[in-house]
């Protein structure tokens, strides 16, 4: 059985219209192996190739790739919470009411969202802890940890931004007290408080902004830059251990034993 | 030719689908390894697999919390009728926890961008590159440099009633203490490991303990009037 659903995969890559969209081909060789990643535009941000070391558990507790999986998670479920979401006062409350009683499902839809926005705010902090716990962050990795912090930063805003949309009593106020902190900065503290929100008090005009960065400017930016983060894995060496950096290499690699050149030279 | 082989040559069984390096040491000559190759493995699809599978557990995992926890909504947004306490997301709370014993350019403007900034340079500064321990070198000098920080620091807090702020530091420092009094040769394993730690390591600690308990007690224990609650009480 497995055998005849393999040799039926294996035929399907063979085919002419497969081969066009896939541009490795078939086979299972090491060099199809690599071609598969090389040639996908998706897949060549990652090098061909992982350390054995790197893959388990302990090493990196999975934390950037389950980061990855809430993110995915964030996008397909927002993308159908958008479907039935109006950005208005207070059309909005409606809508998120109806979400939770009318909509088929959609209130595992919203609570999926939730839960998974918490999440990835809990994991990007348990990445960058893990990270600096094994001082990943070591030359040449330096900008990479740099991307990383803008990509927490990104988190924390789309997570913010997301927080106003229900549009409840929670909602309000955590905004309110959020953009409060904002009024207390130096000089510029009022325009920059009347520049997030589109007047002096969270209003509908707050609720439009918050719906555009939270929608559109921070998931595309948020790409841009993890696409940058994984890409720069691969230019910077892989994922860093301790073991294979070239000065524990160095530290540990084994003289010849005195013998062995004396004897070649008789 | 009676001549014993000059080296022996072997082949994997899998050579067709795994091609090799074939190195030929002759018998006169010595070979030095200097760099072992680490074994390396395939990203597709063995690494790609495994993201995959850790993935779809973590969505596993998430779908089950949706299916047994709704996500709370509350009452449509009021500006006249304000919430006792309002909290800002859980994430902020330890930011808010803050404003509640300094002035808001301190606590929401002068500590996150400190933060920040201090989070973008760690990897720029060589001392957190050699990552040595702290006290191993120049130990005298650096105790002194320690306890007037820690010292001016907890009177600090102390001016500013923070006890909250001020028991994790204490905690720290007691650690870092008994690391100055540790070396990495300790037969105590838990004391070499903080005999070794550099400086670095205690200032990121530090941040993630006052991190958890700040968030914590700004999430679990205060109520009206930003007071201190008993979460199980209520």
């Amino acid at each position: 059985m497995a055998k005849t659903i393999e040799n039926y995969f294996d035929q399907m890559r063979g085919t002419r219209v497969w081969r066009s969209v896939f541009r490795g081909g078939t086979g299972s060789s090491t060099l199809r192996r690599s071609l598969a990643i090389q040639q996908n535009v998706f897949l060549h941000l990652f090098s061909t190739k992982v350390r054995r070391r790197m893959l388990s558990f302990s090493a990196t507790w999975y934390l950037g790739t389950l980061t990855l999986g809430t993110f995915l998670i964030l996008v397909s479920t927002g993308i159908f919470l958008m479907l039935y979401y109006h950005p208005s006062v207070p059309q909005a409350y409606a809508d998120t009411k109806d979400l939770q009683f009318v909509v088929s499902s959609g209130l595992f839809l919203r609570n999926l969202h939730r839960w998974s926005a918490h999440a990835m705010v809990f994991l990007v902090f348990a990445h960058m802890f893990k990270v600096f716990y094994r001082g990943a962050y070591r030359p040449p990795r330096e900008f990479n940890w740099v991307i990383g912090v803008i990509l927490l930063l990104i988190t924390l805003l789309l997570s913010y931004t997301g927080y106003l949309l229900p549009w409840d009593q929670l909602a309000y106020w955590a905004i309110t007290v959020g953009s409060n902190i904002a009024k207390a900065v130096p000089v510029l503290g009022n325009n920059v408080h009347f520049l997030m929100l589109g007047g002096n008090l969270v209003n509908a005009n707050a609720l439009l902004r918050f719906y555009v960065l939270h929608c559109m400017i921070l998931p595309l930016t948020a790409i841009v830059f993890i696409a940058i983060h994984f890409w720069r894995i691969r230019k910077d060496g892989g994922l860093y251990s301790h073991q294979s950096e070239p000065k524990t290499l160095a530290a540990k690699a084994v003289p010849a034993p005195a013998g062995a050149v004396a004897k070649g030279a008789q | 030719m009676s001549d014993p082989k000059d080296f022996v040559a072997g082949m994997g069984s899998d050579f067709r689908k795994n091609p090799v390096r074939v190195a030929f040491v002759t018998r006169r000559t010595s070979a030095q390894v200097k760099v072992t190759d680490e074994d390396q493995v395939q990203t597709f699809p063995e690494v790609l697999f495994r993201a995959l599978v850790a993935i779809e557990l973590l969505t596993i995992g998430l779908v089950l919390i949706s299916l047994a926890f709704n996500a709370p909504l509350e009452g449509l947004a009021d500006p006249s009728h304000t919430p006792n306490p309002a909290k800002a997301p859980w994430y902020f709370l330890g930011l808010q926890e803050m404003l509640h014993y300094f002035p808001p350019v301190v606590a929401g403007v002068l500590v996150p961008t400190l933060v920040v900034i201090a989070l973008v340079v760690i990897p720029y500064f060589n001392i957190n590159i050699e990552a040595e321990g702290l006290f191993l070198k120049d130990r005298k000098r650096r105790l002194r440099v320690f306890y007037v920080v820690v010292g001016l620091f907890c009177l600090f807090l102390l001016y500013f009633d923070v006890y909250v702020a001020l028991v994790p530091t204490l905690i720290v420092a007691g650690f870092m203490l008994l690391a100055a009094q540790s070396s990495p040769g300790s037969s105590s394993a838990f004391r070499s490991y903080l005999a070794s730690k550099p400086l670095s390591y205690w200032i990121m600690t530090w941040f993630l303990f006052e991190l958890v308990v700040l968030t914590a007690i700004g999430t679990f224990f205060r109520g009206p009037g930003w007071s201190w609650v008993l979460p199980w009480r209520s």
